[in-house]
């Protein structure tokens, strides 16, 4: 079957990369790229293991075909340290053992930097609601929502 | 909060470091069992059943094997034929439930398997093999496989555990009793008796990381896999069983694992992925479908349980009659005989008798999950007892506090117990301010128990001293929640040197000594005790060396703060450092290994305080404040104690309001998705406080006595009892859904 060219800025460098039509992002980002930190938890965008920003809004890259990102601007996990240096986010999910298995780590953190780039001061509930796409079988949720808390204060300069 | 019956003083026990593996995790860089890529890697998809018992006339793979780009097909008749080979009964099973021969015995049972260059070939391959069944009757339920005339799965299943044995078979591979005291007696004592039946649905242990392996086989027989499992030693020798060679021959490499809550303790793609290697001649991986992932692995058992307890006016029990059956799934192996032996065992009751059924089903064959076998049965034994606590109108700590089990009590399994924390598991809860917190309308508050095990079993570990003093502690057993951050802690503890000087790391199964699988709570417990081993043997060394240095008896030299120090202080000490520098003139590399099978398990207790509100509108039940208090004998890695606890307990509620297995009437999953199958989303929860009881186990040199699994047993009790509260509506039926909750509403108003 032939594939499709696609090109798209993957965080912050321009990659060209081929796929079928039928291809997920998810799985055009893991297998051709090389881009393994989402991912497949269902392949049905309801565990949201598989979060990636397209043109800086979070999207389940399992429900998304790899030509449809032609042209857009990628973030994934493996984007949001700056120069090796950590994003706020990841730093408190570190300190805050917000991580058991780690398997759904990365959709958190790029739902979470979603919810943080809009609203910097959110509350608990807001949390629980903007991180309620995305399953973590292990923690309960709890210390990933006081992660988030904590990066929230962090990156408010508190 | 935590309780401790003594402070010991320790420098890196009981703190909260950055976990060991925790900057791959959050960096995207971690492998899991998916990730990995292997030059000329071929996809692979494997072939399922579509009913839920048929017998399998044929499978015509010709097409498949044509079509551009498949390299391989396999199906059972590509592996060894153990019942012919006169092998285990037990290994016959798992050899069936990993590839059918002659049935497929539940939906999703798999028939064959295909090899090719991309998904999409292999997809399409899958769907191309021709398999023509001839269906046959199913029961679902206990109550249909026990029914008179039941369709049998297993025509040669004799009960044990009955007799004189059964003449006939039947679906009940084993019956499990056990009885004190005399129970007419006891029920004569009572001043109040009640009796209830329960039932609940197969849950799914939910990971959220499918089953994944590779398999890269070489042609003289060896193969290499690698894999999301608890326990890359047991995957081991299930796959030589299954492919009928010599454990040897296979390497497994551990992968990081993305949850597994017990359900990774057995194997389903990994002997295919090595057959189709073998016949492609190239590495291949397989991973599941998170539909197949619910048809066709887990769950744990439904059940129908019925209780019956009797009190005297002082809160006393005084008699306790149990009988349970277990869904087995397609192959027996319920975990009745634990729920048997757990459904009473947080209480000393003179009087009673616990009868279970392990019962074979057309449905997946079950795992283990988090305490396997008694959530149900507590659900149950602490949902009655709140009714009992109610009737004689006593508060429900209280009562659990008359009748606890303490040091001495002949458990209702058999042993006397040693040391255990479940009367301060009580105390916390009672202590706590959630215990007295103000209640809204519609809110109510429940209290519940729970009892498990915990395990010990074999494990193995090496600790290396690196040239610059630093060390790396190696183990074989795979990480689930942690536990590498509980190998450093200790070491740093047993060697005196900083807990960022030490890397703890799981090595494959041909790199350090046999490791049985993360379960039963007990990595931290054994491979812990094997890790604290191992440094004790380094720092005997490491006195040897400096005693050798200074030319003085080994007695003359101590150990203290990560440096030898000469007893009376006549020489300038010798740190790790120096000793690692000049390891070259005093005997060589600094290394050590240590092996060992359970010296002793500490079992674990929790009590569980949970407040609900329930809209009588849409039958919703929302939590809205959740403690648990659990003994964790020592918390080495508070954090991570903590997120067993706060995990376990999630899953509990899971389980309570929403989790259930749904079949049509052919026997076939309706809900195996995440959207279907609805598992607790950050927006369902409050904050869940944790309590961490401290009393040591004495059998570990920390005073461990594992942490995972306890946490799940109480929760289902804990939120059907803050129902009645808020409503007074006894629920009965797992999951206690909307529907069900309206249900009964509607009939209390009738």
């Amino acid at each position: 079957m032939a594939r499709t060219h696609i090109t798209a800025v993957v965080n912050g460098d321009e990659t060209e990369f081929l796929a079928e039509d039928g291809t997920s992002l998810l799985n055009a980002l893991r297998d051709e790229v090389g881009l393994t930190g989402a991912k497949e938890g269902c392949g049905t965008g309801d565990c949201g293991a598989c979060s990636v920003m397209i043109d800086e809004k979070v999207t389940t890259s399992c429900l998304v075909f790899a030509p449809e990102v032609e042209g857009a601007t990628i973030l994934t996990v493996e984007g949001l340290a700056d120069s090796g240096e950590l994003h706020p986010l990841q730093q408190c999910f570190l300190e805050g053992a917000a991580l058991q298995c780690g398997i759904c780590t990365p959709g958190f953190l790029i739902a979470a930097k979603a919810l943080l780039d809009k609203n910097p001061d959110p509350t608990e509930t807001e949390i629980r609601y903007a991180l309620a796409g995305n399953l973590c079988r292990c923690t309960g949720y709890d210390k990933i929502v006081r992660a988030v808390q904590e990066a929230a204060r962090e990156m408010r300069g508190q | 909060m935590a309780i401790t019956e003594e402070n010991p003083g320790y420098k890196w026990v009981g703190t909260r470091p950055i976990r060991p593996d925790g900057l791959e995790k959050v960096t995207g860089k971690a492998q899991f069992g998916a990730d990995l890529m292997l030059p000329g890697m071929l996809f692979g998809k494997v072939v399922r059943s579509p009913h839920a018992h048929a017998r399998i006339v044929s499978i015509d793979t010709t097409a498949a094997e044509a079509m551009v780009g498949v390299k391989a097909v396999i199906t059972g008749s590509d592996f060894p034929d153990l019942a012919a080979n006169g092998a285990h009964a037990s290994d016959i099973d798992v050899a069936n439930n990993a590839i059918a021969r002659e049935k497929v015995l539940y939906e999703g049972h798999v028939v064959a398997a295909v090899a090719a260059t991309t998904r999409e070939q292999a997809e399409a391959a899958a769907k191309a093999v021709e398999v023509t069944y001839e269906i046959l009757p199913h029961v679902l339920t206990v109550d249909e496989a026990m029914a008179e005339g039941a369709p049998l799965l297993h025509e040669g299943m004799i009960t044990k555990g009955v007799d004189p044995a059964p003449e006939e078979p039947s679906n009940v591979a084993s019956k499990i009793l056990h009885e004190r005291g005399d129970l007419e007696q006891g029920f004569g004592e009572a001043d109040v008796v009640v009796e209830r039946e329960f039932t609940t649905k197969p849950v799914h242990q939910g990971y959220i990381e499918p089953h994944a392996a590779v398999a890269d086989a070489n042609t003289d027989g060896r193969a290499h896999i690698w894999c999301s499992s608890q326990g890359h030693f047991q995957m081991r020798a299930y796959s030589a069983t299954v492919l009928g060679v010599s454990p040897g021959t296979l390497k497994v490499t551990a992968a990081e694992i993305g949850g597994g809550f017990g359900g990774k303790t057995v194997i389903y793609l990994e002997p295919l992925a090595v057959r189709l290697s073998q016949r492609a001649g190239r590495p291949v991986k397989l991973v599941m479908d998170r539909d197949e992932v619910f048809r066709a692995t887990g769950p744990t058992s439904g059940t129908r349980i019925r209780v019956k307890m009797g009190v005297s006016n002082d809160g006393k029990i005084t008699a306790a009659e149990v009988w349970m059956a277990y869904e087995a799934g397609a192959y027996s192996g319920s975990p009745v005989g634990a729920a048997g032996m757990t459904a009473i065992a947080c209480y000393d009751i003179p009087n009673f008798v616990v009868e279970g059924y392990d019962v074979v089903c057309n449905k997946p064959r079950v795992a283990a999950y988090r305490a396997p076998g008694a959530p149900m049965a507590a659900f149950a034994v602490e949902s009655v007892l709140d009714d009992l606590a109610r009737d004689i109108g006593m508060d429900p700590i209280d009562i659990r506090l008359a009748n606890a089990a303490v040091e001495g009590t002949q458990a209702s399994y058999g042993p006397k117990f040693p040391r255990i924390g479940f009367v301060e598991t009580l105390e916390a809860i009672k202590d706590h301010p959630n215990y007295t917190a103000d209640l809204g309308p519609n809110q109510g508050r429940g209290v519940a128990a729970g009892f498990w095990f915990n395990a010990g079993m074999m494990s193995s570990a090496t600790v290396h001293i690196n040239e610059n003093g630093t060390a790396t502690v190696v183990t074989g057993s795979p990480d689930i929640g942690g536990s590498r951050q509980s190998m450093a802690l200790m070491a740093a503890e047993e060697l005196g040197i900083p807990y960022e000087s030490i890397k703890a790391v799981v090595a494959d199964t041909e790199t350090v000594g046999f490791n049985d699988v993360t379960g039963g709570s007990r990595v931290t417990l054994a491979t812990g005790a094997a890790v604290v081993d191992a440094c004790r043997l380094i720092v005997e060394d490491l006195r040897a060396r400096a005693a050798k240095t200074w030319d003085v008896e080994v007695d003359q030299v101590e150990w203290v703060d990560g440096q030898a120090q000469h007893v009376d202080g006549s020489q300038p000490p010798l740190s790790l450092s120096d000793l690692a520098a000049k390891s070259g003139r005093t005997g060589g590399p600094i290394s050590a290994n240590a092996s060992l099978n359970s010296r002793g398990v500490g079992a674990g207790f929790s009590t569980q305080l949970c407040d609900v509100e329930v809209d009588p509108e849409t039958g919703v039940t929302r939590v809205v404040r959740y403690l648990t208090a659990q003994d964790a004998g020592r918390a080495i890695s508070p954090d991570y104690v903590e997120g067993q606890m706060q995990g376990g307990v999630v899953q509990g509620i899971g389980w309570a309001l929403n989790e259930e297995y749904i079949h049509d009437q052919d026997g076939v999953m309706e809900n195996p998705s995440f959207l279907d199958y609805r598992i607790p989303v950050a927006s369902d929860l409050p904050m869940i406080d944790c309590a961490i009881v401290e009393v040591p186990n004495p059998a570990h040199p920390y005073g461990v006595r594992g942490v995972g699994e306890v946490g799940i047993v109480p929760p289902m009790a804990a939120v059907g009892n803050a129902i009645n509260d808020a409503i007074d509506v006894r629920m009965t039926d797992l999951p206690m859904s909307p529907v069900r909750i309206l249900e009964a509403l509607t009939e209390q108003r009738d």
